[in-house]
């Protein structure tokens, strides 16, 4: 097999505070082929944010390598794309100049940056928001703008942590055919967490199965449902089954397992 | 047709809510609705009790409820201020207590803004400083002005250096309160970007903080004037502070009046500079 795009060598993550040792992440081990799309599910406290944060660089873990394409990028920032919880758009300024945020910070013209990203906001359903200011935005749009600003960067690697997780239900399901599209059109290799189970197998080729204290992985249930794919798939045997798997781990994982 | 009724045993709701306690009184209110004066009416009731208030202490000085020595009368204030205008030193004066005004606000309020602002690229040094702002802040720096005039000289130099200290650690404080106020998680995604400290002060530290100074801007042009006038009080040759102590020092209290009704139009002037000021700011943070 070539050569994995992402590869979570070992990362754990051990805090210490006075004495105390909390082990929030148990050596991870994960490769991700290029251009697949993961989900990582799991309880609160299994570690998702912060090997997140690992993989963006942001924390350096206490032992282990991250490898994108083969090369260390341990608490290397701005090697991958990565789209927090919040849309974190800057209130004074435009869509279109937060969507070129990214481009900026890299150095990228404003004028070509803006030249680059207004095809793009008029592609995926920003278009005749270029100019309006974040807070006029509905949150599915302000969802699209952050996310729009993640893939802008060019970076292989698009990490998403919960992004339509403050989402009503109508309109989270409008954001995952879109981010499908997106997947798509761009075919980057995506790592996203989330609660939601469904929206899980729903978008992803893989998904990873976390359990807490420690925050480790249990298991990884690979999704083969062709794409692209119809929202009527979830009602399929198949998908409930898979569902009702992942759900059993998680309440598994939910409660402290008898040593 | 019956309708049946199950009662859960138990589950007597109403009785036992009610039950041997008084019924709660009910409450039939309508929603307080207070309607607005259109804007004339508001300003001629403005106007009114000027002028009210005016002819209340004119009348008051005629019959001998007030007393004019000690508080004039509006005719006199009147006379005195046309006086005042008709010689040339009124407009050197105004000048005077202009200039060190807006220069000690413009100094001060940079300066702070500028030093709060710093407190961001390293939280050592943000601590390191923490006590001595503090303290800078606790003293009553008024209590300086005869030091400053020492130090500084007669000239427009102290005055400046007055309005300076007062607005100077106001700025800073407020200016460092908007710098912890900067958003982490939004810190974070502009690491994730990739950004550079540089990038992060100048495309994130200082929009967010720019509110913060607009609010700072309003309150230093009030003590930059204090600076300035008590300056003047404390040694000077000229501007409005010395005109007003002059003038109290021989009893002329129309004076007094005619002085500090200028400075008022000063301050108003000033805050119209300001407000002009906060628009041009606000325009790149506008919500």
């Amino acid at each position: 097999m070539s050569q994995p795009k992402l590869t979570i060598d070992n990362v754990s993550m051990v805090f210490n505070t006075n004495g105390q040792e909390f082990v929030a992440l148990a050596p991870v081990n994960l490769d991700v082929p290029a251009g697949r799309f993961i989900s990582l599910i799991g309880p609160s406290g299994c570690g998702k944010s912060t090997l997140f944060n690992v993989i963006a660089g942001l924390q350096a873990p206490t032992e282990g390598r991250v490898l994108i394409d083969g090369q260390d990028a341990t608490g290397l920032i701005g090697q991958v794309g990565y789209m927090l919880q919040k849309d974190l758009l800057l209130p004074w300024r435009t869509v279109l100049d937060n969507v070129i945020l990214g481009m900026e910070i890299r150095g990228v013209p404003t004028k070509e940056a803006r030249d680059r990203a207004m095809p793009m906001l008029q592609r995926y359903g920003l278009a005749g928001f270029e100019h309006a200011f974040p807070s006029s935005l509905s949150g599915g749009m302000r969802q699209r703008a952050a996310l729009l600003r993640t893939l802008l960067i060019d970076m292989d690697v698009i990490l998403l942590d919960e992004p339509f997780g403050a989402l009503d239900a109508q309109t989270k399901a409008k954001m995952q055919e879109w981010l499908l599209t997106l997947f798509s059109d761009f075919g980057r290799t995506v790592i996203f967490v989330t609660h939601d189970v469904e929206e899980a197998i729903f978008l992803s080729d893989d998904v990873y199965v976390m359990a807490s204290r420690p925050g480790r992985v249990i298991d990884k249930m690979p999704v083969d449902l062709p794409r692209p794919r119809d929202r009527a798939i979830v009602s399929t045997p198949r998908f409930v089954a898979m569902k009702k798997y992942c759900l059993d781990l998680l309440h598994g994982a939910a409660v402290p397992e008898a040593a | 047709m019956t309708t049946r009724t199950t009662t859960l045993p138990g589950l007597n709701v109403g009785q036992a809510a009610t039950g041997s306690t008084k019924p709660m009184r009910r409450v039939k209110r309508r929603l307080p609705v207070q309607r607005l004066w259109p804007t004339w009416a508001i300003v001629a009731t403005q106007f009114g009790i000027l002028a009210v208030f005016v002819a209340l202490w004119e009348m008051g000085a005629d019959v001998g409820i007030v007393d004019p020595f000690f508080w004039s009368r509006p005719s006199l204030i009147w006379t005195t201020m046309i006086e005042f205008f008709s010689q040339g030193n009124a407009f050197v004066d105004i000048a005077y207590t202009f200039r060190s005004t807006i220069l000690g606000f413009i100094i001060g309020t940079s300066a702070g803004a500028l030093l709060g602002l710093s407190f961001w690229w390293s939280r050592n040094y943000a601590l390191i400083m923490q006590p001595y702002i503090i303290c800078l802040e606790s003293i009553p720096k008024l209590a300086l002005a005869p030091l400053i005039i020492l130090v500084f000289g007669m000239g427009l130099a102290s005055k400046v250096a007055i309005a300076t200290a007062l607005t100077l650690i106001v700025s800073t404080l407020t200016a460092y309160s908007g710098v912890q106020s900067v958003d982490k998680d939004q810190e974070k995604l502009f690491y994730s970007l990739g950004a550079s400290r540089w990038q992060i002060f100048t495309k994130l530290v200082v929009p967010s903080c720019i509110p913060w100074i607009i609010s700072i801007l309003r309150v230093n042009i009030g003590l930059a004037l204090t600076g300035s006038i008590v300056g003047e009080f404390v040694a000077s040759q000229h501007g409005l502070g010395r005109t007003i102590l002059y003038a109290g020092s021989t009893y002329e209290i129309s004076l007094v009046w005619v002085a500090v009704l200028v400075l008022s139009a000063l301050s108003v002037v000033m805050y119209a500079g300001v407000t002009w000021l906060e628009r041009i700011l606000r325009k790149g943070v506008v919500r």
